[in-house]
């Protein structure tokens, strides 16, 4: 919890010349790391900061609305860029408010340094005005947290929570300051390197374990990939490419995972899991060799553990060993960072002749093909009232299948993942894990921040939108031109669709009445509101939208509100007990 | 299956309730905990006493690795070892007790550290069993107040874990 280095550790005063004060050092730290935003919101414990983020220009600062939109855009900020995002905020209800986007961060392990203010040393734990236990409430969430009681171990603080945040399973890590800490003098002096007796991921996975899982794969009369976001995270995308290219084997995604392969490539058999593909749960559930690479078996993908991939022997490979035989026992386990160890398994692949046996693949093609033909995701059109897939479609066909697709949580975000197809990864930004509704417009900002140029656009629903509405503000502010496309069903959705199958119709407070007007809302805020009733309408209001390229554009689509998501595995069901259209 | 853990971690404010905070979040049992700084002040090594399935000490050990503050974690259990614990226990001591009371005190090797006219108060080194045993030997009400330490273990042979 207090700073990593002893007094011993820290630079000699001489060496050094230039003298800042903490909130000086934090700042000059942010620019050596090379951070160019940070997302946040001042207060009281953190005014020394912002008077000296003022005062320079090499890192730029985005004013939210509420703390928890800074945590969720600079989680977002990262997920696109790769870089570890930055938010700051005041202590108190400031640190609190961050938490939900810190235990977002955190669920879907995003590197990400968060700097709370804190009062003043010698108030801690007086109940002092804005007083919270922050590195307390925050130890579950983070993946290490520090409270720094001497500005000498500033620097090396901020520094071991950059290295920490990004290496290994990446997560967010959070420095708590007291305000007199960053008004204290010291010299100042960034450290190059990080290094931990306690703290040393595996990087090279054993080449053991790679040549025993490869000779597994290789020998598969069925198999199948199953990838997840450690792939994104990992930035593995490319060799993972190649792996099962060579192979010519199915691959599935998690919902962290889309982007990773192509979707538009014949070897993606979609997402799998609660609401995957007819054919990736059963591909999944009739494979003899699974190969799970940076994912970690989550019961919203296997289902029923029990009934999980009952025929498969199972490779996992995953930079975090707690990962490894958590849910599922693991035939071989490879310990490894995602890129470095698919390089090595290419590199066996490159050196071997050993090939699945080309009969057994086409016939297991042959009985894939079967599964798809089943077309799980068909949905009837109807012309009068506009269907929501039809909305991520179009979406999809208008921006060419290049945008930055950030979600919230609940129906639309199933219907975004099942839709738009991710031919890239870092371009699908969702709270997989943690599931926080309200994820998705800050999400969006952050984006559009990382890359100003794309289209960044927001699939939302009625009811999480308005979990962070207040951030079209911060919009404006800032000119984030992002596009806001709310799948309106007048209904929390998802909850709906539970009540519909599980409860017996018995819509318990799932019908939102008294919805504003999303069009003049965002009109109020400054921006573009358009409305889509028909089907008609869909095409002309995203070309709309589109066209108002520098302009933030509310989408309000009036959808099905009876629409539900197929297929469905009920909680607890095996994943081949879908339930289809 | 009962197991005892040892952990080795920077001896750092906070660390102690990782690693407490790991065992009640991830609802892992714990049956008695203890910590004190090693030979290196720098380093504390806690002992950890706790029971559950292969696959739930499997996790309990690889989540305890992934804390950052964490330098080494062992199973103690996996192979030879020697565990100790320490009971302070004060107990009435009157009439014909008294002389029973320290009698049995000297059959679980106990030292009398505290005496008054009512009463004695004993240290007896041990494994847990053989404190409960000598709990059980007195009498219910002669009991006035226990202290345990919990277990403290060490493996057996010449290496550190």
């Amino acid at each position: 919890m207090t700073s990593p280095t002893t007094t011993q550790d820290r630079p000699s005063p001489e060496l050094e010349t230039e003298e800042l004060t903490g909130a000086g050092i934090v700042v000059r730290a942010l620019r050596d790391e090379g951070v160019e935003y940070v997302f946040g919101y001042p207060g009281g414990a953190v005014l020394y900061i912002y008077d000296e983020l003022a005062q320079q220009d090499a890192v730029r600062h985005i004013l939210v609305r509420h703390e928890q939109a800074a945590v969720h855009a600079a989680d977002a900020y990262s997920r696109v860029t790769g870089k570890v995002g930055v938010a700051l905020v005041t202590s108190g209800p400031g640190a609190t408010n961050a938490v939900t986007g810190i235990a977002t961060a955190y669920m879907d392990s995003v590197p990400m340094v968060v700097i709370t203010g804190q009062v003043p040393v010698a108030l801690i734990g007086n109940d002092a005005f804005q007083e919270v236990d922050t590195v307390g409430i925050t130890r579950p969430c983070t993946k290490h947290n520090f409270l720094v009681k001497d500005v000498r171990d500033l620097a090396s603080t901020l520094k071991t929570a950059f290295y920490l945040a990004a290496t290994g399973r990446p997560g967010p890590v959070l420095v708590d300051i007291p305000r007199d800490i960053t008004s204290h003098k010291t010299h100042y002096h960034y450290p190059e390197k990080i290094s931990l007796r306690s703290y040393k991921p595996t990087v090279k996975g054993h080449p053991g374990q790679v040549r025993k899982a490869m000779q597994l794969i290789t020998s598969a009369q069925r198999p199948m990939f199953y990838t997840g976001g450690g792939i994104v995270l990992g930035n593995a995308s490319a060799e993972l490419r190649k792996l099962v290219r060579t192979l010519g084997a199915p691959i599935t995604h998690t919902l962290m995972g889309l982007g990773a392969y192509p979707a538009s490539d014949r070897q993606f058999l979609g997402m799998l899991g609660m609401h995957g593909t007819y054919e990736a749960n059963m591909a999944v559930q009739h494979c003899d060799v699974l190969v799970a690479l940076g994912a970690r078996f989550d019961d919203r993908v296997t289902g029923n553990l029990a009934k999980f991939a009952p025929h498969a022997r199972i490779v996992h490979v995953d930079v975090d060993p707690s990962s490894i035989s958590k849910n599922v026992r693991v035939d071989v386990p490879v310990v490894g960072d995602l890129q470095q160890v698919l390089l090595e398994m290419n590199q066996v692949l490159a050196e071997s002749d050993q090939r699945n046996d080309p009969q057994a693949m086409q016939a297991w093609w042959a009985q894939i093909e079967e599964w798809r033909q089943r077309g799980c995701l068909h949905y009837k059109q109807d012309d009068r009232i506009i269907k929501p897939q039809f909305v991520v479609q179009k979406l999809y066909e208008l921006t060419g299948g290049n945008a930055i697709v950030t979600s919230d949580v609940g129906q639309h975000q199933m219907w975004a993942a099942q839709f738009y197809g991710f031919d890239r990864p870092r371009r699908w930004v969702n709270s997989g894990g943690l599931g926080t509704m309200g994820f998705g417009l800050p999400a969006a900002m952050g984006a559009q921040v990382a890359e100003p140029d794309s289209t960044v656009v927001c699939i939302t629903g009625d009811g999480s939108i308005q979990m962070n509405i207040q951030e079209l503000s911060t919009c404006l502010q800032h000119h984030l031109p992002v596009k806001v496309a709310c799948l309106n069903n007048h209904y929390l959705g998802m909850v709906r669709q539970w009540q519909e199958f599980f409860y017996e119709n018995r819509y318990a407070m799932s019908y939102v009445d008294a919805l504003p007007d999303f069009v003049k809302l965002a009109e109020a805020y400054g921006h573009i509101g358009l409305r889509a009733d028909t089907p008609a309408d869909v095409e002309p209001v995203i070309r709309e939208a589109l066209r108002l390229k520098d302009r933030m554009v509310f989408m309000d689509f009036q959808v099905d509100p009876q629409e539900n998501v197929y297929p469905m595995v009920p909680a607890g069901a095996a994943l081949s007990e879908m339930i289809l259209v | 299956m009962r197991h005892i853990i040892s952990i080795l971690l920077e001896n750092e404010a906070g660390a102690l309730s990782r690693v407490a905070g790991l065992f009640s979040a991830r609802g892992y049992n714990i049956e008695a905990m203890t910590v004190a700084p090693t030979h290196d002040p720098s380093i504390s090594r806690m002992t950890v006493a706790t029971r559950g399935s292969e696959e739930i000490m499997e996790q309990v050990l690889k989540q305890l690795n992934k804390l950052v503050e964490v330098i080494r974690v062992q199973d103690l259990t996996e192979g030879p070892h020697i565990e100790r614990e320490l009971m302070l226990i004060k107990v009435h001591a009157v009439g014909p007790d008294r002389e029973e009371v320290k009698r049995l005190s000297d059959i679980f090797r106990g030292r009398i550290i505290d005496v008054t006219d009512r009463s004695y108060t004993m240290e007896l080194t041990g494994t847990g069993e053989k404190l409960d045993a000598f709990i059980h030997a007195l009498d219910p009400g002669m009991v006035i107040e226990v202290v345990r330490s919990g277990a403290s273990a060490i493996s057996r042979g010449a290496k550190a874990i």
